[in-house]
């Protein structure tokens, strides 16, 4: 009974992060790039001959925005999805107590 | 995925487990901690670097008057390449322009072995009996460090090159002054450390990501695979262009600062 508990708690505390990882990563990106494109359209209505300029430098710092996030959405997904590797490590820590 | 006795889980382990082999005991599929070769990434980019190198060769000795199609692009690509240099670096150089040309193309190409579909090269190579394989170089920390190293070496030298001795100086005495020595030092050394990291981990994160999400698409049933597939393909043409392009310029940026004094 105790050992379906455990599995219960770690998968539980599996999905909580991993929607975090995905939804915080969302945020992020969400409120950069809503930042970064609003001011890239006051900066081209302001000076509409400076848009292809301001056009590559909006897309360097959209990179840079989107970076990080990315790796932390797909943390999420693998926890998600793939083979869930808190859940077997703790399966192999309860293995010698249990006997199984 | 079309075999129904693979559960979802092997599936995307399998796609994620590099054909390795084992510098010690020269044995595929062994993990031998750090002597071990990820051959899939070194054999692909290896292979889509001499297959770069020898297009622009031809496209440098076979030069006419009245440019070709391949001459025409490679021009292009190169007068492109050299004029954000030189927007960003003020003083002469020749290498700078052909290493930020190298960078872009390769990692450009290597980005876009993500666009093949992710079961096509393992499953052709299977047939061989091979038992991993990951095409994606990009995809794989050791490439990025590799190439984000490379760069942090290059700002060192560079460094060296440019100020001599009055680079110990800047070190101790910039943005704080002399009597601070210890936490400028300190600023310093965490700026520099921070530059191959965070170009590593950028270009490895976008591509991990990337091909994740595909393989997450190839698990999907084969009749809904041509929408979500489709949309993921085209916002990835972007992103891999985006994502070579912000390792050029940042090398950019970074061997330029490193010329620049304070």
């Amino acid at each position: 009974m105790e050992i379906t508990s455990i599995v219960g708690q770690v998968q539980a505390f599996s999905v909580l992060s991993a929607g975090l990882l995905i939804s915080f990563a969302a945020l992020g990106t969400a409120i950069g790039f809503g930042l970064l494109g609003g001011k890239f359209l006051e900066g081209v209505a302001r000076q509409p001959e400076l848009g292809p300029m301001l056009m590559v430098r909006m897309f360097i710092v959209a990179g840079l925005v989107d970076a990080f996030a990315a790796i932390s959405i797909v943390m999420g997904l693998l926890l998600f999805f793939a083979e869930n590797s808190f859940l077997s490590n703790a399966l192999l820590a309860v293995k010698p107590v249990v006997g199984a | 995925m079309t075999e129904g006795h693979v559960s979802p889980g092997q599936y995307i382990g399998h796609h994620l487990e590099h054909l390795s082999l084992n510098l010690k005991t020269f044995s595929l599929g062994e993990g031998g901690g750090f002597w071990t070769l990820n051959l899939d990434t070194f054999i692909v980019s290896v292979v889509i670097g001499v297959l770069l190198l020898v297009t622009l060769r031809l496209a440098a000795t076979r030069m006419t008057e009245v440019p070709g199609k391949l001459q025409n692009f490679a021009e292009m690509l190169i007068e492109y390449v050299d004029t954000t240099v030189h927007e960003i670096v003020h003083h002469k150089t020749t290498f700078i322009p052909s290493l930020a040309l190298t960078i872009f193309i390769w990692i450009f190409a290597m980005n876009a072995m993500d666009l093949l579909p992710v079961d096509f090269l393992p499953r052709i190579l299977g047939v061989f009996g091979v038992p991993y394989f990951k095409s994606v170089p990009t995809a794989d920390p050791n490439a990025t460090f590799a190439m984000s190293l490379s760069v942090f070496a290059l700002i060192v030298f560079f460094n060296i090159k440019a100020k001599k001795q009055h680079f110990v100086k800047e070190m101790l005495t910039f943005p704080f002054g002399p009597w601070l020595f210890p936490i400028n030092f300190l600023f310093r050394i965490i700026e520099e450390c921070v530059k191959p990291i965070s170009l590593a981990l950028r270009l490895f994160g976008n591509m991990f990501a990337g091909e994740l999400i595909f393989i997450l698409i190839a698990i999907l049933p084969w009749w809904i695979q041509w929408g979500p597939g489709a949309i993921w393909a085209i916002f990835h043409i972007l992103i891999i262009t985006l994502q070579a392009f912000l390792f050029m310029m940042l090398t950019i940026i970074y061997l330029s600062m490193a010329h620049d004094t304070h």
